[in-house]
């Protein structure tokens, strides 16, 4: 365990994507959260917060970097980021970008499944060898770093591991789903954009 | 051709916030001048996609970022630049440097691919070819930005 980070699970275990973001949705109250790709998916499912950012369509590994840009412009609203691993590997110099600006309101939430699932569950480099995306995260200069593997702990840590500072690296380890389904077709992204603004107090021209 | 003072001093009266940037040779020596300005935040990325996702974040904040990155940055963040152009429909407006632009005989093929690329790409651009084009950049932003969408201005330069 190093300063402000919680202790490594012992055993490689896994959890349900579902579950997990229903933990994160029963504990948030007034945070940003933005959802790409699979999340994204799950979180179309639950009823709509004026802070959601469902970022669909969106762009190779980008998530990460939305998610800075929103943490800086709003420095008083915490940011919760859920990345996939696929995703996260497609920008992984964005945790050194974040680390250099330092938010203290933001949260990276990375879902390892260990896959490119919507691409129908194909092995990522990173699974191949099993890459400590927790070490990467310290190595780039994240001092609070959390690690989850089993849905209890998820559910019993969420609250504690939010109080570190800023940013943070909480990764979650999933199981991948058996079943593939397509990415749903969104509502148009750009009146919900405006909605998301009007949420945040922004004029929207 | 442009000093990091004068930049800076534009930047400022257009009212930007942040800049998102990974210098060239021609733009890297204003560094100092917009660390160092008041109403100014540097933003350093690693790579040049980041700084479109970061931009998207920033104006949908509220904020009024300036993407800076060379021709090759262009091509390499290009995705990120489509989904928060494009399918966003965000107006990030960006100064890109156009290396060896300026040289005649020059082989480089940034050259040959910069402008059909952001033609392709249906981006608004300008160019700036010499110091007294500096104000095509003040009017080609406000222009975008009063009609709510993206642009470019394209630096010439040397080497880059």
């Amino acid at each position: 365990m190093t300063m402000n980070s919680l202790p490594v699970a012992d055993a490689p275990r896994r959890m349900p994507l579902v579950p997990a973001l229903e933990t994160l949705r029963a504990w948030r109250t007034d945070q940003i959260v933005v959802t790409a790709m699979n999340a994204a998916r799950e979180w179309l499912k639950f009823p709509e917060h004026p802070l959601d950012l469902i970022y669909l369509p969106s762009a190779m590994g980008q998530p990460t970097s939305l998610g800075l840009g929103l943490a800086l412009a709003q420095p008083a609203r915490e940011v919760i980021v859920t990345i996939g691993d696929g995703s996260l590997l497609l920008n992984l110099g964005a945790l050194v970008t974040i680390a250099a600006v330092r938010p203290l309101n933001l949260t990276l939430l990375m879902l390892d499944n260990g896959v490119y699932e919507v691409t129908g569950s194909q092995t990522t480099a990173a699974a191949q060898i099993g890459a400590d995306f927790c070490g990467l995260a310290r190595a780039a200069g994240f001092t609070s770093v959390a690690h989850f593997a089993e849905l209890s702990a998820w559910q019993a840590g969420l609250a504690a591991a939010m109080k570190l500072p800023g940013p943070r690296f909480l990764r979650l380890v999933l199981e991948p789903i058996t079943e593939h389904p397509h990415l749903p077709v969104p509502p148009p992204i750009v009146p919900r954009l405006a909605r998301f603004q009007r949420a945040l107090g922004v004029a929207v021209e | 051709m442009f000093s990091g003072p004068q930049v800076v001093d534009t930047l400022a009266e257009l009212g930007i916030t942040h800049v998102v940037w990974l210098p060239d040779s021609a733009i890297g020596p204003w560094e100092h001048a917009l660390e160092t300005a008041p109403r100014l935040r540097l933003i350093r990325v690693c790579r040049e996609a980041e700084a479109w996702g970061i931009a998207a974040g920033l104006y949908l904040g509220g904020m009024r970022p300036l993407v800076l990155i060379q021709a090759t940055g262009f091509f390499e963040g290009s995705d990120a630049m489509r989904n928060f152009l494009h399918d966003l429909k965000l107006p990030i407006f960006a100064l890109v440097g156009y290396r060896s632009y300026l040289i005649p005989d020059s082989t480089d093929s940034v050259k040959r691919f910069t402008e059909p690329v952001l033609a392709a790409w249906g981006l608004d651009y300008v160019l700036l070819k010499q110091p007294a084009d500096w104000f095509r950049f003040v009017e080609h932003y406000r222009r975008c930005q009063s009609e709510r969408k993206p642009g470019v201005a394209l630096l010439a330069e040397g080497q880059g």
